[in-house]
């Protein structure tokens, strides 16, 4: 964990409501995937916390959706502007689990994280096959990128208006070693269900800190109480109790 | 030289910043940002008896100025706090820590004080009777003086060390509630704990907050806590400890300036975790840019 001052190197409209922004320091280290960053933005109390989409020494992509207040905030930063970062933030995925075919399943906003996990399992000479999951054409994001990376790509669309009609556990793959997941909660509770392997989770919560102090964002899970900052946001699949 | 120290209840502390219980975990967390022995002092997570995972989430949102938690108390209970939590802050800070205790029974806060007055790192007791997130405790001690007045007297009967009673500002008159902590024995009273709030999501109608209501710290409630340190800083002679939106050195000396013999920083560490070290930073210049030379004359104790 550091706190870093980094410049905005671009910042572009990707798909619908969604955003693609690159920033650069000298001071900046290389982001584990699955690990988030929160930026302090001007006039707002609490920082944003936002998954790593992609990261090297000094340099950092990320793309968010604009939902509120501070990610409208973001969408109008021009590239030169300025930002405080923590960074290094969250446990990150665990590679290690990956085997030899490891699936990654991600749903709009919950594509990002996943990018710089396929890059990683990619250079360990990994076999990826990516579902990329939208609910309609206007929002799709990332196809070409990971089939750039090398990963096997599948698009589904809850709407049908582009790739494969439905939602990302409706295109799962024959076979799979192990899987990687993000996306909105009725996603990854439908994943727990229809996956055959064990995987690996990364959720969402609302954060005060960000860092572990305030107790904001605590779940319950098998292994006991966990933050999603610190000890999360990656949870593996047999630790994870389902909250009502 | 400008003159930081302050003494509370007899302790004498390098400077009055001490970060708030609820913001600061169990300080080790805050080692891996700055060398925490900087700090006058801290105040520890809110230690109750038993375990607590605290309230469903949502439990934080996003206001002008500040935020709403509902943590609801959220902690490993006193005997592991003792056993696990204490070890691991010795590792890394070396003065005396501020215990802060909730309890949800007059018996429930003197057990716990009665554990932690065993501990030799612990120079103070902070008994939270103002948590506005737990039902059935918190508050309800807190918002009436024969209650308040209570819980004093039990915890200290188990106690040497100096008993610190945090006062809630969902109250019509915190000087009686003050005065009545006072009276039955209290050595110091701190002031504020969070203000309840809400937020409603316009998307989905509904609360923020899957407790609905919580409590507002930041900026946002520092007017209306240095107005309860002013106030009560007048109608107690027991030091008060002031806190609720401190953010910078300015808003340090302010508070003394209203009667704080010390002041405690809380949501300000969730924003910017270094934000003590920096106030303790700031405060030298500050003080000289005041003609302020020692903050112990400050607020005038």
């Amino acid at each position: 964990m550091s706190e870093a001052l980094i410049t905005i190197t671009e910042n572009v409209r990707i798909a619908e409501n969604v955003y693609r922004m690159a920033l650069e320091s000298p001071e900046l280290e290389a982001q584990k995937p699955g690990q988030f960053v929160n930026f302090r933005l001007e006039g707002l109390f609490l920082r944003r916390p936002i998954s790593v989409y992609d990261s090297a020494a000094g340099q950092l992509t990320v793309i968010y959706k604009t939902v509120g207040k501070g990610t409208r905030q973001m969408a109008g930063m021009q590239p030169g502007a300025v930002l405080n970062v923590l960074t290094g933030l969250g446990n990150g995925y665990d590679l290690s689990r990956a085997g030899d075919k490891p699936l990654l399943l991600g749903g709009g906003v919950g594509v990002p994280p996943l990018y710089l996990l396929a890059k990683q399992l990619i250079a360990q000479g990994r076999q990826v096959t990516a579902v990329l999951g939208f609910n309609t054409r206007a929002e799709v994001f990332g196809e070409a990128e990971f089939k750039a990376l090398g990963c096997e790509v599948t698009v589904t669309t809850a709407d049908g208006s582009y790739g494969t009609k439905g939602f990302v556990t409706d295109a799962l793959p024959e076979e799979y070693s192990y899987f990687y997941t993000c996306g909105p909660e009725p996603m990854l509770k439908a994943v727990y269900a229809k996956t055959k392997t064990s995987g690996q989770f990364s959720f969402e919560e609302r954060m005060g800190c960000g860092f572990g102090a305030c107790m904001g964002c605590s779940c319950k899970t098998v292994t006991g109480y966990k933050r999603i900052c610190r000890e999360g946001p990656v949870l593996e699949k047999e630790e994870i109790l389902w909250q009502i | 030289m400008a003159d930081l120290k302050v003494t509370l209840c007899g302790i004498e502390l390098d400077n009055p910043v001490i970060p708030a219980s609820g913001t600061f975990g169990f300080g080790y967390e805050f080692a891996q940002w700055y060398d925490i022995n900087c700090l006058g002092t801290f105040s520890f997570k809110g230690t109750t008896k038993e375990s607590r995972f605290g309230n469903p989430t949502p439990r934080i949102a996003e206001c002008p100025a500040g935020m709403i938690n509902a943590v609801g108390l959220q902690n490993p209970g006193v005997e592991k706090v003792i056993s696990e939590e204490l070890p691991k802050l010795k590792q890394v800070f070396g003065k005396k820590v501020m215990a802060n205790v909730s309890g949800f029974s007059v018996a429930d806060y003197a057990e716990t004080c009665e554990k932690l007055d065993k501990e030799e790192q612990v120079g103070w007791l902070e008994v939270n009777i103002s948590c506005p997130n737990v039902h059935g405790g918190g508050m309800s001690f807190g918002t009436d003086p024969k209650a308040a007045a209570e819980v004093t007297r039990a915890v200290k009967r188990v106690t040497t060390k100096p008993v610190i009673m945090k006062l809630s500002p969902n109250v019509t008159d915190i000087t009686a509630i003050a005065k009545a902590c006072e009276d039955a024995g209290a050595d110091a009273v701190s002031l504020i704990n969070t203000l309840q709030g809400m937020r409603i999501d316009l998307r989905t109608r509904k609360p923020v907050i899957r407790n609905v209501m919580g409590g507002v710290s930041g900026p946002a409630v520092f007017p209306v806590a240095l107005r309860m340190v002013y106030q009560t800083a007048r109608a107690v002679k027991i030091p008060v400890v002031g806190m609720g939106g401190v953010t910078t050195a300015e808003d340090v000396l302010e508070m003394m300036m209203a009667g704080a013999v010390a002041v405690e920083v809380g949501a300000a560490n969730l924003a910017d975790p270094l934000a003590c070290k920096r106030i303790i930073g700031d405060l030298p210049a500050a003080m000289e840019r005041y003609g302020i030379g020692s903050l112990r004359e400050l607020s005038g104790r």
